[in-house]
């Protein structure tokens, strides 16, 4: 498990240590297993949790989840920790007939699991109460979080939030700004501009990389092919020429095979890492997405406060009894305002160490399927060159 | 095939059309995805990782990379990576491929891995004739040029047709000179083809090249004259590789004799037709006779529209009469081989259609390759140009030592896909040959038909006889209108006597000439498909060991990433 941050030392299955131990938290997402018919049916996955932690409920924890689980507490941090690149979820559907393909159910448990390590190595998300959540209440619970979320059910702060958008949209458009308050630092300009850019190029090198799997399959297959057609073909021929024949289709039905297997190593360690890599950077186009809402919100409600404080200026020299009130206004807003500077400085304390955090693992993450890449290409070959080489000497025996 | 010829079709427009793509700068080589532009933009850039590419183990001339400057009637070899992505590339159809790098000297030793004499002079006969023969005949045809017709036709600027320059050189002492050179037009290749099937009745004759019909318009561009061109090369060679056709008068004839091609032409199938229609009548009335000089010839070509019906109702009384014919093919070893080419032919077709699967397979496989690595190489540069952070700069030079492997591994696929192409196209060589097969052993089929035709006539003539005899024997003094007759028909039946007995021996030399070629069929094609296998099976280990050895570097590199991931 290479997310765990710590690893003790003799298994992970023990009872509390003493309060001395290293603390560890480890996930795993495994087992997945079709559940339900028809329209309805949908993949469950086992979550099991083991930690000394003492937030948690003891060493060992099981449950089962699915899919939109994760997406709840993916939505929940996202919403909590602004700011913060939250590790991506893998995409939500597939065409309806790949849903159930092994190949796909496989690759969807190894990005969950990447999701929830991730999300149990960050320093700050670790913490987090929803994490606990998810990871430890049973099914019924979450089955009530999860629609109560995603339903129609939306908290009344949503709606407020919601509502908020709009109103400040309208009054945007009312006071002549079009466009709406953009942060104009340099820095950050650049920054952006390097995700936009980014994500166009990540895009194009899945692209390929997807379609270099679909190639080894092809070729996989035409050999394959070829194969049964020359041993057909030495089943005419007599003698030499004929075991020849049948030996070289032989070979190629190997190699075939080989090209398969390679075609699934790298949809697993190359494809789908580069995948995971756009979909980070997506993650953070989101993030920014927020930080652009909260500097926004922060820049509207200075607006809102000079209004204010000339308003109560002007009430305070008109000795109106409206005094009162303005002041307790003023006072609750100039609240809000800190609140919202707050909110937009951590998002952006957040982000500039996210951002050295997420170069740094993806070097990483990149050097590993590279190596990974490079591995299996230089593993085939070897054992494409290996296979056609056993045929030389008995094709030189046949022409003597 | 001329290596220079391919200097006149343009490299320009097919440098231009991979251009849409856009070329990226590294440093301030532009890397546009050619593999002579790649070669110099790799080393003004990458100079601290200096790879220098292996050598080209095509001895190109220097600008035609055989995937950037093939003649333009095969896109398909055209540069892949163009980043138009719905664009899409044709498998190289066996006989439109040119190999012309690999005219002249090719067996260059590659990393101790020999590449197999890759000369497609004469596909076929080279490789095998390399070691014992002296005997040498090289055929090139080239130059294409348009003439015009010289006839009384009042529409003006029709009847232009293009004539061919057909080069030879030889050391066949029967040729009488060691070079030599004529202009032909296509007319004349299909009137050499006909006199050949006449005079080599039996053997197995390669087919020649297929009328087009087509407009005369399309007749002229260069597309078509270029394919015409090298068909009529591949023809030839073939011709010229036929142990007995090679010493033949025709071909000599064909190959040498300046001007108008002295050999008598065909006549078209309606012109014959209506000749057999006039002389019909004469021969129902009078007892007409297949003359033994005639019946060398199948009825099939020739004018004697009775000697065609009578063979063609003799074939359905084969097939359907109650009675079995006097002669029979009784050969039943002719009738196993005539089974086992068959069955050879299927599994021919069959292997033919899935090599072209499998060249197009590995041709995507190297472009895609390619395409991949491209991509890697715009993440460098970008990475580079945006680095604010030093984990960018260590990931940009991870990507580059891929890309930089990929763009090589993709060049290594299709270069063996070049190889591969020329060897299984031996598969289709052969394939092509079971039409000469079919031919010689229909040429056997209408000797017999012949044969069995006169018998029957012969025995129809013998049966009119004996009564006309025992008629007149009953008159005393005799009938001398009968006895002419019978006298008639004696001679009749004498004729035809000598005519079965030639069409008899002419079977007979048939039957032989069958035997031979099948004998020689077996040898060649044994000793060519086994120069195929190797041939193929070489060039994969050697390319896969390449391309496991550019691989191994950057897993190696890479290597410190394996000690991190558990």
């Amino acid at each position: 498990m290479w997310m765990e941050q710590q690893r003790s030392p003799s298994g992970s299955s023990q009872g509390p240590r003493s309060p001395s131990a290293q603390p560890y938290l480890s996930v795993s997402v495994t087992d997945p297993v079709k559940l339900g018919n028809g329209v309805q049916a949908y993949i469950s996955y086992r979550v099991v949790t083991k930690t000394n932690l003492p937030e948690y409920q003891g060493p060992e924890k099981i449950v089962i989840r699915r899919y939109s689980d994760f997406v709840w507490l993916h939505d929940r941090l996202f919403e909590n920790y602004k700011g913060i690149f939250i590790p991506p979820l893998p995409e939500k559907s597939a065409v309806e007939k790949f849903r159930f393909s092994a190949e796909f159910i496989e690759m969807r448990r190894q990005a969950l699991d990447l999701f929830v390590n991730r999300i149990a190595s960050h320093h700050e998300l670790r913490q987090s109460e929803d994490l606990r959540t998810f990871l430890q209440v049973d099914e019924e619970v979450m089955e009530r979080l999860r629609s109560y979320e995603t339903g129609i059910f939306k908290k009344p702060g949503d709606l407020m939030q919601i509502f908020k958008d709009v109103q400040s949209k309208v009054s945007d458009v009312v006071l002549g700004k079009e466009k709406p308050v953009e942060e104009s630092h340099p820095e950050y300009e650049k920054m952006k501009h390097y995700i936009f850019e980014l994500e166009n190029h990540l895009a194009e090198a899945q692209k390929q990389a997807y379609r270099l799997v679909k190639r080894h399959r092809e070729l996989g297959n035409s050999l394959s092919d070829f194969g049964k057609a020359v041993k057909l073909l030495g089943a005419c021929e007599e003698n030499a020429l004929g075991k020849a024949f049948s030996e070289l289709g032989a070979k190629s039905e190997l190699v075939a095979v080989k090209l398969q297997k390679e075609a699934h190593e790298l949809l697993m360690h190359f494809e789908e890492p580069l995948k995971d890599y756009v979909r980070a950077v997506q993650s953070i186009k989101a993030t920014i997405g927020e930080r652009a809402t909260a500097f926004r919100q922060q820049c509207e409600l200075a607006e809102t406060i000079k209004l204010k404080e000339i308003n109560l200026d002007k009430l305070m020299l008109t000795r109106s009894d409206k005094v009162r009130e303005a002041e307790i206004e003023y006072r609750e807003l100039k609240a809000e305002s800190e609140e919202a500077i707050r909110r937009f400085e951590t998002i952006v304390r957040r982000m500039n160490e996210e951002m050295v955090r997420f170069q740094e693992k993806k070097t990483t993450d990149m050097g590993v399927a590279f190596h990974e890449f490079a591995k299996g290409q230089s593993r085939l070959a070897n054992g494409i060159a290996d296979a056609w080489r056993s045929l030389l000497p008995k094709l030189e025996a046949c022409s003597v | 095939m001329m290596g220079s010829e391919n200097q006149g079709f343009e490299e320009a427009h097919l440098y231009a059309s991979k251009e849409e793509m856009e070329s990226l700068v590294l440093g301030d080589a532009s890397i546009s995805y050619s593999n002579s532009d790649y070669r110099s933009a790799m080393s003004n850039s990458l100079s601290d990782t200096h790879h220098p590419l292996s050598p080209p183990i095509l001895p190109t001339p220097a600008d035609s990379d055989p995937l950037l400057a093939p003649p333009p009637p095969y896109p398909e070899l055209r540069n892949p990576s163009s980043h138009d992505n719905s664009s899409y590339i044709e498998p190289p159809s066996y006989s439109d491929v040119i190999f012309s790098p690999f005219d002249g000297d090719t067996s260059s030793e590659i990393n101790g891995v020999d590449s197999p004499s890759p000369s497609s002079d004469s596909p076929i006969s080279f490789s095998r004739s390399s070691s014992s023969n002296a005997e040498y005949i090289k055929i090139t045809v080239s130059n294409p040029q348009k003439e015009l017709e010289v006839t009384n036709s009042i529409v003006p600027g029709s009847n232009t047709y293009v004539t061919y320059l057909i080069t030879t050189r030889t050391n066949i002492p029967e040729f009488g000179a060691s070079e030599f050179s004529v202009r032909r037009r296509f007319r004349d290749v299909v009137t050499l083809s006909d006199r050949l099937a006449e005079s080599y009745r039996g053997f197995f004759i390669p087919p020649r090249p297929d009328k087009s019909v087509v407009e005369s318009q399309v007749m002229q561009k260069q597309e078509f004259v270029e394919q015409r061109r090298v068909a009529l090369e591949k023809y030839l060679r073939r011709l010229a590789a036929h142990p007995f056709i090679k010493k033949s008068d025709e071909l000599k004839v064909f190959l040498q004799v300046q001007g108008k091609l002295p050999l008598p032409t065909s006549t078209d199938v309606a012109s014959r037709m209506l000749d057999g229609a006039v002389k019909l009548p004469k021969q129902l009335l009078s007892e007409s006779v297949v003359a033994p000089h005639e019946v060398v010839q199948p009825a099939k070509g020739g004018r004697d529209l009775l000697r065609l019906f009578k063979e063609l109702k003799q074939s359905v009384a084969n097939d359907w009469g109650g009675s079995k014919p006097h002669v029979v093919e009784e050969d039943k070893e002719f009738l196993e081989k005539k089974a086992r080419m068959h069955d050879m032919e299927l599994q021919l077709s069959n292997a033919s259609q899935q090599a072209e699967s499998l060249v197009k397979a590995q041709q995507d496989m190297g472009e895609t390759m390619g395409e991949l690595g491209l991509a890697f190489i715009k993440l460098t540069k970008f990475e580079n140009e945006e680095a604010v952070f030093n984990s960018q700069r260590s990931r940009a030079a991870d990507m580059k030592n891929l890309a930089t492997a990929a763009v090589k591994a993709s060049r290594f696929y299709r270069e063996l896909n070049l190889h591969t192409v020329k060897h299984l196209d031996t598969l289709h060589e052969y394939l092509g040959l079971m039409l000469a097969v079919h031919g010689a052993f229909s040429d056997r089929t209408s000797a017999l038909l012949t044969v069995q035709t006169l018998l029957s006539d012969l025995s129809s003539f013998k049966s009119r006889a004996e009564k006309l005899e025992a008629a007149s024997s009953k008159i005393f003094g005799g009938d001398k209108s009968r006895i002419r007759k019978i006298e008639e028909l004696r001679e009749t039946i004498s004729v035809t006597e000598d005519a079965k007995n030639v069409a008899i021996r002419e079977y007979e030399r048939i039957k032989e000439n069958n035997w031979t070629e099948l004998e020689r069929l077996d040898k060649e094609r044994h000793a060519d498909f086994l120069n195929m296998l190797k041939g193929f099976v070489v060039n994969q280990v050697g390319y896969a060991e390449k391309i496991a050895n550019v691989w191994g570097k950057v897993a190696e590199e890479t290597s410190a990433y394996a000690r991190e991931s558990s």
